[in-house]
């Protein structure tokens, strides 16, 4: 469906994730290509959202290494060494990497124009007209030029959610991370925001998903991964994983969900 | 549906209203003893209206109301300014930073705002002389105690340094009423902690800190007559009880002292109002946004009704309900 360069862009390699004794990533392994839509699916407290968490280091790595673009998230390795980054490197790395959160997240007290600005103007140093230019752009992408001079609490869920989306995109990522983006959406409105993704993954954006919603896993993934208890169960393409799981607890989960 | 509405509109109820007695009774009540009030006002020469006409404004009442007005902004800009860095510090990952923001508070909110103000007073005392230089080795340079920290300058220290640990702790509440997922949201895309701070975090934490912070300036408004401890001598307190004293008449002056707190209490909370209205924008205050709001929450419904938000705005969450 979509073609796809062989380069991987994200490499998760032995993630292991602790709070405290807890222990809620147990070793995942996932690579991501360039231009790929990997979707990711579970029962919620498997592990998934922690680990989209940890790509761009919203949570500590307890273990393992992730990469993206070929440049080690978090750490920096002399002599076979981890050394921490300082947070201004850190702050460097997640501007190659836009997130999506459940909640949307928005700055309530910023109109939707300003929320889109923010970032290149402050982050990117973008000059102001260049960067309003840019961002009506991309409201304009996500279907809502005409509602820029609105502040979140006057727009619906699923309109703040497509101008998070274009508040992500106004930084020109690499690599999208949505964190189960409909989830907190009113039924009806979930099909304007899948559609925006759907766009965005035509376009050629490489995409991690977290999600509960299988029909979009199904169209537009590239990849499916279930996760359950801080593993990966399965993975591979999704119309093969949704129509023939091969494992009892996928089974039994998407029995549950379909 | 529309069609339908127009065609035949409904007759509306006009149900007969409940009978709310105990309104009449309690408004009959305080009528009256606010008429008896004012009647004393009028009537009892004991209040000599005519030495409060004579003094209201006074050069030395009018140059007292000008001091406190000064001791009371420039004390508050001090401990607003303080308060901010101490917030910060609280939130910062440094140990140092937090511990030396905690003492801090606890040292100045643990000792009486009077003491203070006596020992801001006496510092040329305990430190003659104010010296830079290396510890326990040579002096930079040296200046007179006295010659810096005049009563002014120990007034609004004690006053600014006292409040500073107050308001800090207003301005750390605030700082952590912000969802943290506007941290989250701000460095997912790249910003650094100082610009997340002043940016997304501290415009949001205003429409906390706002209101108690207002209360404060009204607190200190008035605190600022204990600076007699310094000793400092031209506030408006200061000042009306010399005139008391001096004319044998201590009501009428007191009124005047009163009345003249009020004007600047009045002022200082519509200009609260308008510092509310700034920092609510886009929660309390959408006026700049164009359009009709898509989702009316209860509280947006609310402010969309105009000019309708009175001074009774300390509490937004309540008189939204």
């Amino acid at each position: 469906m979509t073609v796809t360069a062989e380069k991987p862009l994200v490499k998760i390699e032995g993630l292991h994730k602790y709070y405290g004794h807890h222990h809620v990533l147990r070793g995942i392994d996932m690579t991501v290509k360039q231009g790929e839509v990997s979707v990711v699916i579970g029962p919620s407290g498997s592990g998934k959202s922690t680990m989209l968490r940890c790509v761009n280091l919203l949570e500590t790595i307890s273990a393992g290494r992730i990469s993206v673009g070929g440049q080690l998230i978090g750490y920096r390795e002399i002599n076979g060494r981890l050394h921490d980054l300082k947070t201004k490197e850190i702050a460097a790395q997640r501007r190659e990497i836009g997130m999506v959160f459940q909640r949307f997240n928005l700055f309530p007290h910023k109109t939707a124009l300003q929320n889109v600005m923010e970032a290149p103007v402050q982050v990117k140093g973008q000059s102001k007209a260049e960067a309003k230019k840019r961002a009506l752009e991309l409201l304009d992408r996500v279907g809502l030029g005409d509602r820029s001079g609105h502040y979140p609490s006057q727009l619906s869920g699923g309109q703040q959610q497509r101008v998070a989306i274009a508040r992500a995109l106004a930084m020109e990522p690499e690599l999208m991370l949505f964190d189960e983006p409909t989830s907190a959406l009113d039924p009806e409105l979930v099909g304007d925001v899948l559609n925006v993704m759907k766009d965005l993954a035509k376009s050629g954006m490489t995409m991690i998903v977290v999600t509960h919603e299988i029909g979009f896993a199904r169209e537009v993934g590239d990849t499916l991964t279930f996760m359950d208890g801080g593993v990966v169960v399965e993975s591979g393409d999704p119309r093969e994983i949704i129509a023939n799981p091969q494992h009892a607890r996928t089974k039994e989960f998407l029995g549950r969900v379909l | 549906m529309d069609g339908q509405q127009k065609d035949d509109a409904p007759v509306l109820n006009k149900a007969v209203p409940v009978r709310h007695p105990g309104r009449w009774i309690s408004a009959f009540i305080i009528l009256a003893l606010v008429a008896l009030f004012l009647q004393s006002l009028f009537t009892n020469p004991n209040f000599r209206w005519d030495v409060v006409g004579t003094y209201i404004l006074d050069v030395k009442v009018v140059q007292g109301v000008g001091w406190t007005l000064l001791l009371t902004v420039t004390s508050m800009v001090l401990a607003i300014v303080l308060a901010i860095l101490l917030a910060f510090m609280r939130q910062s990952d440094n140990p140092v930073f937090r511990w030396s923001s905690w003492v801090w508070v606890w040292f100045f909110r643990g000792t009486p705002v009077y003491t203070q103000l006596v020992l801001w007073g006496l510092i040329s005392v305990l430190y003659p002389k104010i010296s830079a230089g290396v510890p326990f080795g040579p002096e930079l340079f040296s200046l007179d105690t006295a010659a810096v920290i005049n009563a002014t300058v120990a007034a609004i220290l004690g006053l600014g340094l006292n409040e500073s640990a107050y308001l800090a702790e207003i301005f750390r509440a605030g700082l952590k009423s912000v969802d943290r997922g506007q941290m989250e949201a701000a460095e997912a895309l790249g910003m650094g902690k100082t610009k997340i701070m002043w940016r997304i975090i501290l415009p949001q934490a205003m429409r906390v800190i706002v209101p108690p912070t207002g209360n404060e300036t009204i607190g200190m408004l008035k605190t600022t007559s204990l600076v007699l401890a310094v000793p400092f001598t031209l506030d408006l307190t200061f000042a009306t009880n010399a005139l008391a004293n001096r004319t044998y008449l201590p009501v009428p002056l007191l009124i005047v002292a009163a009345i003249w707190y009020l004007v600047i209490t009045s002022i200082l909370m519509v200009g609260q109002h308008y510092i509310e209205a700034y920092y609510g924008k886009g929660v309390d205050n959408l006026a700049p946004a164009a359009g009709k709001p898509i989702a009316g929450s209860a509280r947006v419904a609310l402010s969309q009704d105009g000019g309708g938000r009175s001074m009774k705005t300390d509490f937004p969450e309540e008189s939204a309900r």
